[in-house]
């Protein structure tokens, strides 16, 4: 994946650093607002995290470690996590014993969201081809950010989370993996499969769903809000995938095109009982003081789900795309 | 070690199979459960039977994971 475009003074800054080779002065930009849908902060904290995955073409990879780029990756999680904070309340007082009701209440809501029955009954190809870019930047790296804590827990919550990705990850067989699975899907939309390769539509309100995840990820403190995040993603995703693959079989679609979503339907209803019980249930029950942690962290994925998806639905309402324009060619 | 399957019937949901189990038709012919571990249905509600699909949730499916005392 190349460096997209810059989209503000923080990425404008920051990408004509990484063109060039680490290691020299600080990398100064004033980051002074850490908007969950702020399209420069979201795009330049991505950029950064991204240099911990597969990173991007032409940019030196001991960017990765540099204390320059580290101390502006510092400065925009900050911000970041101010936002979170402002937009989801922490849960207080919560005993381990509780944390599956939470847990549920939570990922379960009265109202079942819009998006996935508009995709299921009314979406156009075009909408479904908007939504399966946005879906994009996460689902080709499908997985990975959860991975960071396999190293990070023991015993049993250990082995569940290793339960879990070993199936994300196809169970030893790569034409199984769910991020080939969607590359399928992309393809069967006559859309792009390479990794990244719509980075440059998405708007920050996608980013920061990927960008929370790396945030909790990479930083061993948020391990159990990483744990609850990977619950909450399992938990909504069975019924929702339903309607995703019945609304791809109206328009049309072939059984390769469908099968990731139809996959996600049995997967993460598996899922979904092994990270409530065995790892978050299994984790919290060993560190009691980090109940809340794993509510919080189911919290601010479905929040930034639902800010997502608010941002999608309102667009298409008013008969507008939810992605960037594309760039117009220099 | 000897491997066994082991069934854990879930709070409010599925079964859970783990271990070198094998799903079989009436007629004795193999099921592709096509992962290491399946959830299996047990409200009833699934579209995608044998296995789970999460409807117990919307269906508010109740069920304790410790068998059941005699009524």
């Amino acid at each position: 994946m190349r460096l997209p475009p810059p989209r503000g003074p923080l990425t404008e800054a920051l990408f004509d650093r990484l063109a060039g080779s680490p290691g020299a002065d600080r990398l100064d930009a004033a980051v002074t607002t850490g908007g969950l849908d702020d399209d420069d902060v979201q795009l330049a904290l991505f950029a950064c995290y991204e240099l911990h995955y597969q990173g991007f073409e032409g940019v030196d990879e001991r960017w990765e470690w540099d204390p320059a780029l580290l101390g502006l990756r510092a400065e925009l999680e900050r911000c970041f996590e101010w936002s979170l904070a402002a937009a989801v309340p922490r849960p207080g007082g919560l005993e381990p014993a509780g944390l599956r009701a939470a847990l549920t209440a939570l990922a379960c809501p009265e109202e079942e969201p819009l998006l996935p029955l508009f995709l299921q009954r009314e979406a156009s190809l075009e909408h479904f081809r908007e939504f399966v870019i946005h879906r994009s930047i996460y689902h080709l790296k499908e997985a990975d950010p959860h991975t960071w804590a396999v190293p990070r827990l023991t015993g049993v919550p250990k082995a569940a989370l290793v339960e879990i990705q070993s199936d994300e990850y196809g169970g030893g067989r790569p034409e199984r993996m769910h991020s080939e699975l969607f590359r399928a899907t992309l393809r069967g939309l006559g859309l792009d499969d390479s990794y990244g390769a719509y980075l440059h539509r998405v708007p920050g309100v996608t980013l920061a769903i990927s960008n929370v995840m790396s945030l909790f990820g990479l930083h061993r403190r948020w391990r159990g809000a990483l744990l609850g995040h990977l619950a909450a993603l399992e938990m909504t995703s069975s019924l929702p995938n339903r309607r995703y693959a019945a609304g791809l079989r109206r328009l049309g679609a072939g059984p390769r095109t469908v099968r990731f979503y139809d996959e996600h339907v049995q997967a993460d209803a598996v899922h979904e009982q092994i990270a409530v019980n065995d790892l978050c249930g299994a984790f919290a029950t060993a560190f009691p003081p980090y109940t809340g942690d794993i509510v919080y962290g189911a919290a601010c994925a479905l929040e930034l789900e639902r800010r997502w998806a608010e941002h999608v639905m309102g667009r298409w309402q008013r008969g507008a795309p939810s992605l960037r324009a594309r760039p117009v060619p220099a | 070690m000897r491997e066994v399957v082991t069934v854990t019937p879930c709070e409010d949901g599925p079964l859970l199979l783990r271990g070198p189990f094998e799903l079989l038709t009436q007629s004795g012919e193999r099921i592709d459960a096509g992962r290491a571990t399946v959830a299996l249905c047990r409200c009833g509600l699934s579209s995608v039977k044998p296995y789970c699909d999460g409807s117990h949730k919307t269906a508010g499916f109740r069920a304790t994971s410790e068998p059941e005392p005699p009524a």
